[in-house]
């Protein structure tokens, strides 16, 4: 059904559909490097899949800004800008 | 062997070219583009199941001989005593179980004109793109006297399993007193803090079990990853137990003689009751046989989308891989392996790739509740993946033991996180 579907409309249709797909936001993927995508796993480093993406923006911020207190995430939040954080909040809100 | 290379990558170009129409022509008959994955560590088995969930229309075939895969990092703690190697091992009964069809056997060749890889047993497998994984490999005879046979009684330890278990029982069977020595190569490495992290858990387990022996490193380096962390660690932990010999000190290792044990520098020799020889390394043996190595015996990569750049549809991923400011670890061999799956699935239905930005985070232990950690975010630049200005670096110098014991819980937590994303 999906790769007729897929020839029907054509090579450039597909490429223009999978930009525009919810492909992680650059950084994103690596984040479950730490933070778990399954929900099987256990740890102290919360699942980001479902949160909020102010509660995100905002934790990423602090970090970076200092405010709140880290092991090591002060020292990776520092190598996102706004835009790439908001990015990654929404694409990880969306994420279940 | 440089002719030869120049006028291959002008085919290379042609062959890009074609290529880009090739998989449209594949998609549009509706059968799927495949991608082969060479080597089943934390690059190859992230990036095969990472492939198959940016695109579950992409075939992808993991090329891997060993049924079960030993993990390196935690493995110091297993010569240390504090761990068993099964907790290192894992299967790919789950990545085989995402769809991934799983060669168990050796790549040997790769004909890049064909676009197709050969198995030990001959069988061609053709591939729209073609990601390496290979890891390291043994530079045997770099260090004079250190050969296969020699691993045998001075273990490297440098690619987990049986080596591991080896060095473990030797400092177990060590007596009271004696001198363990571990030579540490020169850059670049596998796991650049790796030997210190090592010595540490050396060092804690000779501290309780044999405490009037000694440690000594053999550095051909004059630095290392996490340095003034680990030496104030060591001061505080392990004091007249531990010395490291820096290369101005006379610590570089010019050859070993295996029967005896004895290690030779330029300033004298040491006779030890167990030797560890981190020897000099360079990527696995089929980036090589590619054509994907250069002459540091390293891969030179696209740092958007880790496309070899000496041979077009090879991308290069992990420790194999020159990936600028990243180092060679299983959480960098994991951002690039994502990076990489989405930049071939991309490739392969005729997309641009777009601008990746990757993290590192490496955790050492210098004792079970003591945690250090050095993190970066990385991003293409002139060419190389770059350190993002103002980001990354090690842990504070100046910290509580609590967060010291925090930095260790987080460590095994990375590690069943990302164990658990690349083979659970």
């Amino acid at each position: 059904m999906r790769s007729a579907l897929a020839a029907a409309i054509g090579l450039a249709s597909i490429a223009a559909a999978v930009a525009a797909s919810a492909e992680p936001p650059a950084g994103a993927a690596a984040c479950s490097g730490c933070h778990p995508a399954s929900a099987r796993v256990s740890s102290p480093v919360p699942r980001l899949a479902g949160l909020d993406r102010a509660a995100i923006a905002k934790a990423m911020q602090d970090f970076r800004s200092g405010q709140r207190p880290a092991t090591v995430m002060d020292r990776i939040a520092k190598g996102f800008t706004d835009e790439e954080i908001q990015a990654i909040a929404a694409w990880y809100a969306t994420q279940r | 062997m440089r002719t030869g290379r120049r006028a291959f990558l002008k085919l290379g170009v042609v062959a890009t070219a074609s290529a880009a129409c090739f998989p449209a022509r594949i998609f549009a008959q509706g059968a799927a583009p495949r991608v082969v994955v060479v080597g089943g560590g934390f690059a190859g088995g992230s990036c095969a199941r990472a492939l198959r969930q940016e695109d579950p229309r992409i075939a992808v075939t993991l090329v891997e001989p060993n049924a079960t895969f030993t993990a390196c990092p935690f493995s110091n703690s297993v010569i240390g005593g504090l761990r068993e190697l099964s907790a290192q091992q894992f299967t790919y009964d789950r990545v085989a179980a995402d769809g991934i069809a799983i060669a168990r056997t050796t790549a040997t060749a790769v004909d890049a004109q064909a676009r197709s890889v050969t198995l030990a047993d001959g069988t061609r497998l053709p591939y729209a793109r073609l990601v390496l994984a290979p890891g390291i490999d043994i530079r045997w005879g770099a260090l004079p006297g250190y050969d296969e046979a020699a691993a045998a009684r001075m273990p490297h330890a440098w690619r987990a399993g049986e080596q591991t278990l080896l060095l473990r029982r030797q400092l177990e069977a060590m007596p009271d007193g004696g001198l363990v020595v571990i030579a540490a190569p020169a850059n670049p490495f596998r796991c650049p803090p790796g030997p210190y992290e090592r010595a540490s858990l050396i060092a804690h387990y000779l501290k309780a079990k044999k405490p009037r022996s000694k440690l000594i490193v053999l550095d051909a380096k004059d630095a290392f990853s996490k340095q003034r962390l680990f030496q104030a660690a060591w001061a505080e932990l392990y004091p007249g137990l531990l010395e490291w010999v820096p290369l101005s000190k006379g610590g570089n290792v010019t050859s070993v003689d295996a029967a005896t044990l004895e290690l030779v520098t330029d300033f004298g020799r040491h006779k030890a009751a167990v030797a560890n020889v981190i020897p000099p390394q360079k990527a696995g043996r089929i980036a090589d046989a590619a054509g994907v190595a250069d002459r540091t015996g390293w891969c030179p990569i696209d740092p958007a989308t880790f496309e070899s750049k000496l041979v077009p549809g090879i991308h290069v991923i992990g420790d194999a891989a020159i990936a600028g400011a990243m180092p060679k670890s299983a959480f960098a061999a994991n951002s690039q392996a994502k990076t990489c799956a989405a930049a071939v699935a991309r490739l392969v239905t005729g997309a641009a790739p777009s601008t990746p930005k990757l993290i590192n985070t490496c955790y050492s232990l210098v004792a079970p509740d003591y945690g250090i950690s050095v993190a970066g975010v990385y991003a293409p630049s002139g060419g190389q993946l770059a350190e993002v200005p103002g980001s990354g670096g090690v842990s504070p110098a100046e910290a509580p033991r609590s967060t010291r014991a925090a930095e260790a819980i987080f460590a095994e937590a990375w590690f069943r996180t990302i164990t658990a994303e690349v083979f659970g």
